[in-house]
C-alpha cells in the first residue's frame, strides 16, 4: 500500500462488501468512456528519490547572488519567524474558513492583515487579499466600472507595471496610456468616459509620482482613482488615502514572501467604506458568539460568487491566505519602525549606487525624478552589462529593451556589493 | 489575553526584528522627495518582540482546525494529506531564491519543472496543451472561458453570447460566464442528478458558446451522458469546458479529453494536495484541445532540445498573473505527481471506496436523494425534522470538521461528504458512527453546539450590520 493511503486487503474488502459491490472496477461502473489500460505515468519515487530531483533541477538554477532586479517582486529580507509560523499545520492544511467556530485562527489574522493594509493605505477597507498583485490591479479596474456603472474603460500612466497593464487587458477592460514626462505622468488630458485613473507610485521605472494630481483628474471627469503602491513605500510616503485615492492595490509580496520563480504572492486590495458594495474577494469582520464572546466571521457574503452567482463582483472565491498571513506577522515583527527602517536602509543604498553611478559617468534615465530604491540607468550595452555582472557573481537589474537597465536596491544589498557593481558596469563600458 | 489583537499586546518602542546596520550614509528623505509625498502620520501597526509575535499567531493557529489535526471531509474541497516532501520541495533555495525576472539560461531548472508539470498534467487529463497560469481553480474557469471567447471572436463569430450551467454548479460558473462577457442560463437536472440531455438539446443553439459542466458533478455523481453532451454542443460548434474540482474521482480512470471535453481546468490545490492554506494560494492550472490552444495565456513552457523556454501562444488572452502563475503550487504539484507515479489510479480508487462505504453505512438513517454509486463524494439529508447545520455543529463538538453544507444548492440541507484517500477504515468508521448518533440526538440539543470550540454560534448578521473589519 502507498505512504499516504492506509487501506489493507483486509479494510478494502470488508468495505467493498458493506457497499455491496465485488471490486474496486465496479465502483466504477457508472463512468464512460473509461480509460483504456493505464495512464503513461513513470512509477513512484520514493521521498527521496523525488527530493534528490528538485536538489539537481534547482541546481539548474543561478541562485543565492546578489539580485538587483525588481519589477514587481524584490529581494527582502524575511524574518526566520514568518516561516515559523506560516508552516504550522494548522494555517498550512486548514481551508477557506467557513465554519468560524473552529476557523478562528485564520479569521483573527485576515482580519489583522486587513487592519496593516487599511493602515498602511489609509483607507476605510481592505479585504482579505486576492491572487497578486496583477489581478488586485484588473479587479480594480473591474471595480471602477461597477461603482461608477460605466464601460470598463480605464486611464493608466505609462509608469504602470506593463504585466499589470496586460492582465487588464486580459479581463476586457479597455486601457488609455497616459503620456510621461521625465518618467511622471501627465494627468492633464484623461478622456471623460473612463471608469478609473491608474496612477502606481512609485512607478515601474521607480519614480514617485503625484497621486493626489491623478485623483483630481480622475474625479474631475466621475471617475475612481486607484493607486498602485508598493506596501513597504507605504513606510515613508503619503498614504494613498489622504491623497485622494478611492482605492489602493498593490504586490504584498514585499511583505514577508519569498521570491520563488513569481509566487505565490498576494495581492492587496483597499478602499473608502461607501464602494465596499463593490469591493471583490473576502472581508473578515468582527462580532460576537452565542455567549457574547469576540471572535470574527466572514462577512458581507452576498456580494460573493457562492450567493449571488452570475451577478457576483467577482467570481473569485479564495484568498491568499497563507501568503496573507505571512504578510501580516512580517508587519507585526517590523511595526512602523521596522518597516520605515527597510525602507530607508532600500533608498539610502539606492541612492548611493546611482550616485556612484553618476560619478563614474554613467546617466540616469530621469535624472531630476524622485525616486526610492529603484532606477533606470542608462549603459552603452545593457546585455554586455548583465553578462559581466553575473561573470562576477551578480544578477544585474533588467533590460529595459531601450539602452536602459531598471536596477532594484534592497536592505540585503551591502556597500561591498554596490561598490562592485559599479566597478563592473563601469569595466563592462 | 488569547483573543486579544497583536497591536494591543504591543507598546510603542518595542521591535520585533532587526535589520542590518547602515553600511552607506543614511539618505535625508526630505532632500530626495518632495515634501508632499511624504508620510506625515505612521501607520499604525503592532510593535512588538519576536517572543510575543511567535506566541500570539502560535495561539492562533491552536484555534484553527486542518487535515493536521482532524478529519475534514469537505466536499468538493478534497482535503487530503498533504505530503511535507512538497513543503521541502518549495523551500530549496535554488527555487526559493529566484527572481522571476531572471534571464532563461538561469532558470533552466524551474522552467523543467514547469515543462513537466505541464507535461504530466496533459497526460493525465488526455489533451495536447497546458497552462499552468491560473492561480486558483477560479481563475482557471475564466481563463478557459476567456479562451472559449477569443476563438469565437478570432473565428469572427459574433453570435455566440450565451454559457449554460447546469443547477448543480459552483456559484464561480455563473460568475466567471458574466466576467467574461457572457450571459449565462441554467440547465435544470434528470432523476439521476446529471445534466438533463432533453433539455440541453432544446436550448443548444447558435448562440451558445460553451456549458460548463463539472464531473463527476456537485452531487458526486458521474455525468453519464458526457460524450452526449459533447456531441450536442460540437454539432452547435460550442464547447464543453469541464471544471475539474473533482478531478480526484477521474485521474487514472477516465480522460476528460477522450469524452469530449474541450478545456478543463484543475484544482491542484485538490487533487495533487498542494496545502489549502486557510484559502489559498493554489493553482487552477487548465489542460485544452489543439483547437484552444492557441488562445492559451501567456507563458507556456517549451522544450528545445536540451534548453527551456517561455514563449507566448500565437493568439494569447494576454497574461493572467504577474509573472508565471503560481510557481510554488504547481513546483509541489509536480513532485506529488512523480511520488505517486502509477499509484494516482490508487488514489481515485481509494478516494471512490471510501465515499461509498460513507454512503452505503448512512443509508437508512440519512437520506441520499442520488443513491446509486458515487464517485470521491456523496451528498446526503439528516433525518427529517433534523437542520444540516445542527448536524454539521454537532460534529464540531466530536471532532470533526463539518462537511459542506447547503451545496449543491439542488439538494435541500444538503451534507456534502468528501472523505479521501488519506483517511483510515477506522476514521471513517468513527465519523460514521457519530453521524448515526447525531441523527438521533435531540434537535434542542443539536442547536447548542458547538460547545467544545473555540467559540460558540456566532452572531453572523450583526458581523454584516455593524461591519468592523480592521483593528
Amino acid at each position: 500500500m502507498a505512504r499516504f493511503t492506509p487501506h489493507t486487503d483486509d479494510d478494502i474488502r470488508e468495505m467493498l462488501e458493506a457497499i455491496g459491490v465485488e471490486s474496486l472496477d465496479d465502483l466504477f461502473a457508472d463512468v464512460s468512456p473509461k480509460l483504456e489500460g493505464e495512464l503513461n505515468l513513470p512509477p513512484a519515487l520514493s521521498e527521496y528519490e523525488a527530493l534528490s530531483d528538485v536538489h539537481r533541477l534547482a541546481a539548474k538554477n543561478v541562485a543565492g547572488l546578489p539580485i538587483f532586479l525588481g519589477a514587481g517582486a524584490y529581494d527582502r529580507i524575511t524574518p526566520t519567524a514568518v516561516g515559523a509560523i506560516t508552516s504550522r499545520g494548522e494555517f498550512l492544511t486548514s481551508y477557506t474558513p467557513y465554519q468560524p467556530e473552529i476557523s478562528q485562527g485564520t479569521l483573527q489574522t485576515i482580519f489583522e492583515f486587513q487592519s496593516v493594509i487599511s493602515e498602511l493605505t489609509g483607507l476605510e477597507i481592505s479585504n482579505a487579499s486576492v491572487y497578486d498583485g496583477a489581478s488586485a490591479v484588473a479587479e480594480a479596474a473591474l471595480m471602477t466600472a461597477r461603482q461608477t456603472k460605466r464601460d470598463p474603460k480605464v486611464a493608466v500612466s505609462a509608469g504602470l507595471n506593463p504585466r499589470y497593464r496586460e492582465v487588464i487587458e486580459t479581463y476586457r477592460v479597455e486601457v488609455v496610456e497616459l503620456s510621461h514626462n521625465n518618467g511622471t505622468t501627465d494627468f492633464s488630458e484623461v478622456p471623460g468616459d473612463v471608469s478609473g485613473v491608474f496612477v502606481q507610485s512609485p512607478n515601474y521605472f521607480g519614480v514617485v509620482e503625484d497621486v493626489s494630481a491623478a485623483s483630481e483628474a480622475a474625479h474631475a471627469v466621475g471617475a475612481l482613482a486607484v493607486a498602485v503602491c508598493d506596501p513597504i513605500s507605504l513606510a515613508v510616503l503619503e498614504a494613498p488615502g489622504n491623497l485622494g485615492a478611492d482605492v489602493a492595490v498593490g504586490e504584498a509580496q514585499p511583505l514577508g514572501m519569498p521570491l520563488l520563480f513569481g509566487g505565490p504572492y498576494a495581492g492587496y486590495m483597499a478602499t473608502r467604506e461607501e464602494f465596499i458594495r463593490q469591493l471583490p474577494g473576502r472581508i473578515t469582520g468582527e462580532t460576537v458568539d452565542q455567549d457574547g464572546k469576540l471572535a470574527y466571521v466572514l462577512t458581507l457574503r452576498a456580494r460573493e460568487q457562492d450567493i449571488r452567482r452570475a451577478r457576483a463582483n467577482s467570481n473569485i472565491c479564495t484568498n491568499q491566505a497563507l501568503t496573507a498571513l505571512a504578510a501580516t506577522v512580517y508587519a507585526s515583527l517590523m511595526g512602523p519602525e521596522g518597516l520605515r527602517e527597510v525602507a530607508e536602509l532600500s533608498i539610502s543604498k539606492a541612492h548611493y549606487l546611482a550616485d556612484k553611478l553618476r560619478e563614474a559617468g554613467f546617466e540616469l534615465r530621469y535624472p531630476d525624478a524622485p525616486f526610492l530604491w529603484e532606477f533606470a540607468v542608462e549603459l552603452p550595452d545593457v546585455g554586455r552589462a548583465k553578462e559581466a555582472l553575473l561573470e562576477n557573481g551578480m544578477i544585474g537589474g533588467l533590460d529595459l529593451g531601450d539602452g536602459a537597465m531598471l536596477v532594484a536596491v534592497t536592505e540585503k544589498r551591502t556597500k561591498e556589493e554596490l561598490d562592485a557593481f559599479v566597478e563592473v558596469v563601469a569595466d563592462a563600458g | 489575553m488569547l483573543d486579544n489583537l497583536i497591536r494591543d499586546k504591543g507598546r510603542e518602542g518595542r521591535r520585533g526584528f532587526t535589520l542590518p546596520r547602515f553600511d552607506v550614509e543614511q539618505a535625508n528623505l526630505e532632500k530626495i522627495l518632495p515634501k508632499e509625498s511624504l508620510r506625515k502620520e505612521k501607520p499604525k501597526l503592532a510593535e512588538v518582540d519576536e517572543p510575543t509575535v511567535i506566541r500570539h499567531y502560535t495561539n492562533l493557529s491552536r484555534k484553527n482546525w486542518g487535515i493536521d489535526t482532524n478529519f475534514y471531509p469537505l466536499g468538493s474541497c478534497t482535503m487530503k494529506h498533504n505530503p511535507r516532501a512538497n513543503e521541502a520541495a518549495a523551500a530549496v533555495p535554488g527555487f526559493a531564491g529566484i527572481h522571476p525576472l531572471q534571464p532563461e539560461s538561469q532558470v533552466q531548472g524551474a522552467l523543467q519543472v514547469a515543462y513537466e508539470a505541464q507535461d504530466l498534467l496533459s497526460e493525465i487529463s488526455g489533451f495536447p496543451a497546458v497552462s499552468l497560469q491560473p492561480m486558483a481553480g477560479a481563475q482557471g474557469e475564466l481563463t478557459s472561458i476567456l479562451m472559449v471567447k477569443k476563438f469565437f471572436e478570432d473565428a469572427g463569430d459574433e453570435e455566440r453570447t450565451t454559457v449554460l450551467v447546469p443547477s448543480t454548479a459552483h456559484g464561480t460558473n455563473p460568475a466567471t460566464a458574466t466576467m467574461a462577457g457572457f450571459g449565462s442560463k441554467e440547465i435544470g437536472l434528470d432523476e439521476d442528478g446529471c445534466v438533463d440531455v432533453e433539455e440541453l438539446r432544446a436550448m443548444v443553439d447558435e448562440t451558445t458558446a460553451a456549458l460548463m459542466i463539472t464531473n463527476p458533478n456537485t452531487c458526486g455523481v458521474y455525468e453519464k451522458n458526457i460524450e452526449e453532451i459533447a456531441g450536442i454542443l460540437h454539432e452547435a460548434g460550442a464547447f464543453l469546458y469541464m471544471d475539474g474540482a473533482n478531478m480526484n474521482a477521474n485521474v487514472g480512470r477516465m480522460r476528460p479529453a477522450e469524452a469530449g471535453v474541450d478545456v478543463m481546468h484543475y484544482n491542484l490545490h485538490k487533487t495533487f494536495s498542494t496545502p489549502h492554506g486557510g484559502g489559498g494560494p493554489g493553482c487552477g492550472a487548465i489542460a485544452c484541445s489543439d483547437a484552444l490552444a492557441p488562445f492559451r495565456p501567456d507563458p507556456v513552457a517549451e522544450r528545445d532540445g536540451e534548453h527551456y523556454r517561455l514563449v507566448r501562444p500565437e493568439k494569447s488572452i494576454g497574461r493572467v498573473s504577474s509573472f508565471h502563475g503560481n510557481f510554488g503550487v504547481f513546483l509541489r504539484a509536480w513532485n506529488y505527481i512523480k511520488m505517486h507515479g502509477l499509484e494516482l489510479k490508487e488514489n481515485t480508487d481509494m478516494a471512490v471506496l471510501n465515499a461509498n462505504y460513507v454512503r452505503a453505512r448512512l443509508r437508512g438513517t440519512y437520506r441520499i436523494p442520488y443513491d446509486g454509486l458515487c464517485k470521491h463524494e456523496v451528498v446526503v439529508q439528516p433525518p427529517k425534522g433534523k437542520k444540516a447545520l445542527d448536524v454539521a455543529k454537532g460534529l464540531i463538538d466530536h471532532g470533526y470538521h463539518p462537511p459542506t453544507i447547503y451545496f449543491p444548492l439542488v439538494v435541500k440541507e444538503a451534507m456534502l461528504i468528501e472523505p479521501t484517500e488519506t483517511e483510515s477504515k477506522e476514521t471513517l468508521d468513527d465519523f460514521i458512527g457519530t453521524m448515526l448518533e447525531l441523527a438521533e440526538s435531540s434537535s434542542e440539543d443539536l442547536q447548542e453546539a458547538p460547545t467544545s470550540a473555540p467559540t460558540r454560534r456566532l452572531d453572523e448578521a450583526r458581523a454584516a450590520r455593524q461591519l468592523k473589519a480592521r483593528w
